[in-house]
């Protein structure tokens, strides 16, 4: 048998010709610019999705395929909030910050139960039995949604006000797509700092590193976990609020997309690596786009896609999994 | 918007109800002297809602008819067979009217079921006119003399929006985008192959899109860089919707025309603001024609509902058929077929008349554009 390796290494340079090559042709820089702005924010989004995800890998391993759709039905308490209040007369930012907050606290609901539930039961069973479970208690909740609700599109709404002093750049950035970047990296900043440097993040990784010794310790360890399925969903419904304004529509299914592009951004980064889901998001946005940009948009998938396994193949534990030694 | 397709995903059921399918309903005494008219469609299953109008419209004008004296002195005999849109029912049928000495045959409704029937009448020259069979190959192909239609082809969509966009927008660089799925491709296809055939523009860019995908921006800066003068795009209002809002962040004011299948409220509901201005082709407007609510009003007050799918073009088929048998005197199947194609007559769809291959002319699509938050007729 040869070496896999050496085989990836041999064609990681030809996808590269063939890339640049294509670049090379229509060489246009402000719309190689263009492109690589609107893969950045595209990847923040996925990024904000798999914040979330990788959060909840690290401390448990467990990969919760119901966090998509955490993500969906926090749009849609937004969705039903941001109605009500307009129609009561507010408008601007405080529809964005009450509607943002029923809807975390729906969503830290939500991911309460779905841990008690659907995995803590199985919290000693064989690794697959959580994972089915996973599957099941996502597809239960999308078609109830889908039946409580409607199997139709809503429109949501722009929650964000256009900023002036983005006027001259609008092109390239909207208001929308800042609050985003900028949600996703003090995200990113507020998780790494609890979980080194908190209590409750220190009992996070004890959790992770040996439940029975945590227990032993004196960890509540049922708590720990339910606080990270909490500060999970929370995130997830950040996202469901401030992705749902940029793209204006949302449906039962939405939560499908993001949960699959999230996962992919967070395997790309190392899952459980809480920096390294923001890295694969912005990867994977970036590829996409210029995939899309320069070859065909037809086959956007298809650049995400094999980029995951390329990367896998180099690198099994993602482009931040291995630098880190602990997973949290 | 029936396909093929559609006729294979079904023929899985109930082919118990093949031998209860086939009967005969004749109306008038089985006199030798009659004209024989066979009803040719789904009239039991899942797609019996496509093919019962059509029934229910023969009942209606032939009883008329046949109470004033039929024609030239003729009484009509209906001949009703169902096919349940499957191909391998529809050619059993297709043989017993052929059979039983049918005359015209108004059917059948599923693209599938009408080609597999087609043959068969073609052998035994029967006229067959279908209110529904959309699949542009039946008349283009030139395969089927024998075959008329009074609704457009599948591809006529696609050549409107083609011929609105080069023509009244002016457009000389089009970027034709799509879903990837059977309907929004096939409309992008065509339209993509009329503004080429045209001459008058070209298409700067042809791509596909990730149905769901929660950003498009790739492909919108492509049609800034393309430099593309207007859109045409071939999928649903979701995506519709999207393409638009990013569109409008961007700053890229082009005009954007979609097929019917963004043409109605789920569109504007969701894309708002975002779809004033927007074109989109859709089934022609045939409420004004005087004989549309005549007909209308006949089946309300006979069948107390309103009339269900392609019956406007049910009850067309079945007045052009009586109309050439008027006009020759008889059941002459070379006749027959010339005054179909020369002899205009006025129908809930129009007063129309059918081209050399078969499709009747001035049925259709016509564009409309969003104002105010409403689809109006675009002049």
């Amino acid at each position: 048998m040869y070496n896999d390796r050496e085989q990836a290494g041999a064609c990681l340079p030809v996808f590269c010709a063939t890339f640049f090559s294509a670049v090379g042709q229509t060489m246009d820089y402000e719309y190689l610019f263009e492109l690589l702005a609107g893969g950045v924010i595209k990847g923040s989004i996925y990024a904000l999705i798999a914040l979330g995800y990788t959060m909840v890998y690290g401390i448990i391993q467990l990969i919760n395929f119901a966090h998509g759709e955490i993500y969906m039905i926090s749009a849609f308490v937004a969705f039903i909030v941001a109605g009500v209040l307009t129609m009561a007369g507010h408008g601007g930012l405080s529809v964005l910050v009450l509607a943002a907050l029923v809807a975390m606290l729906y969503a830290a609901a939500y991911g309460y139960t779905l841990e008690r539930i659907a995995y803590r039961p199985l919290r000693n069973a064989p690794r697959l039995s959580p994972l089915i479970s996973a599957i099941g208690a996502s597809i239960f909740l999308m078609n109830y949604v889908q039946l409580a609700q409607t199997p139709d599109f809503l429109p949501f709404p722009a929650l964000v006000p256009d900023f002036e002093f983005l006027e001259p750049v609008a092109r390239y950035l909207s208001s929308i797509d800042l609050i985003i970047l900028v949600v996703t990296v003090v995200t990113m900043l507020a998780l790494t700092v609890l979980i080194k440097y908190t209590r409750i993040g220190k009992a996070m990784r004890a959790t992770q590193q040996d439940m029975v010794m945590a227990r032993l310790v004196g960890i509540n360890v049922d708590r720990v976990i339910s606080a990270t399925f909490i500060i999970g969903s929370v995130l997830a419904a950040i996202g469901g609020v401030l992705i749902g304004s940029r793209t204006g529509q949302i449906n039962a299914a939405i939560g499908f997309m993001a949960g699959i592009k999230a996962f992919t951004a967070a395997v790309l980064g190392g899952i459980g690596n809480i920096p390294g889901a923001v890295l694969g998001g912005i990867v994977l946005g970036v590829a996409e786009t210029l995939g899309a940009g320069y070859i065909s948009s037809a086959y956007e998938d298809v650049f995400a896609f094999g980029l995951l396994v390329l990367i896998l193949i180099v690198r099994p534990a993602g482009l931040l999994g291995k630098a880190v030694r602990q997973k949290v | 918007m029936l396909r093929g397709g559609t006729v294979v995903g079904m023929s899985g059921v109930a082919g118990l109800l093949v031998a209860a399918s086939c009967l005969l309903l004749p109306l008038s005494s089985l006199a030798a002297d009659t004209i024989k008219l066979g009803i040719a469609g789904p009239h039991t299953g899942d797609l019996a809602p496509y093919g019962l109008p059509t029934r229910d419209a023969a009942e209606m004008i032939v009883a008329d008819l046949n109470a004033k004296g039929g024609i030239n002195g003729k009484q009509v005999e209906l001949m009703v067979v169902d096919d349940q849109c499957k191909p391998e029912i529809a050619t059993n049928v297709a043989a017993k009217l052929v059979s039983q000495g049918v005359n015209v045959v108004i059917g059948h409704v599923c693209s599938g079921a009408t080609k597999a029937a087609l043959g068969i009448y073609k052998d035994a020259k029967v006229i067959a006119i279908s209110p529904s069979a959309t699949n542009p190959p039946l008349t283009k192909s030139g395969d089927y003399p024998n075959f008329f239609r009074t609704i457009a082809a599948d591809d006529e969509q696609g050549k409107i929006a083609a011929a609105f966009v080069t023509g009244k927008l002016g457009a000389k660089k089009v970027a034709v985008i799509h879903d990837k799925g059977d309907y929004g491709k096939g409309f992008a296809d065509f339209s993509k192959e009329a503004v080429e055939k045209s001459g008058k523009a070209q298409v700067v860019m042809y791509e596909g899109i990730q149905p769901g995908a929660m950003d498009y921006s790739a492909v919108i800066q492509k049609i800034r860089k393309e430099g593309a003068e207007a859109v045409i795009f071939g999928g649903y209002h979701p995506e519709a919707s999207k393409l638009l809002a990013q569109m409008n962040k961007k700053q890229i004011k082009v005009p954007f025309i979609g097929p019917d299948g963004i043409k109605g409220d789920g569109f504007l509901k969701i894309a708002g603001k975002d779809a004033e201005g927007v074109y989109a082709t859709g089934p022609m407007d045939v409420s004004r024609y005087a004989l549309n609510a005549k007909a209308r009003n006949d089946y309300k007050a006979r069948y107390g509902k309103e009339p269900g799918t392609f019956f406007d073009q049910g009850y067309a088929a079945i007045l052009a058929a009586l109309n050439a048998v008027k006009v020759v005197n008889g059941t002459n199947y070379e006749a027959l077929g010339k005054a179909l194609k020369s002899s205009p007559v006025e129908t809930p769809v129009g007063k129309i008349k059918f081209d050399a291959r078969g499709d009747a002319e001035g049925v259709g699509f016509s564009v409309y554009q969003v104002k105010n938050g409403a689809f109006v007729e675009a002049k």
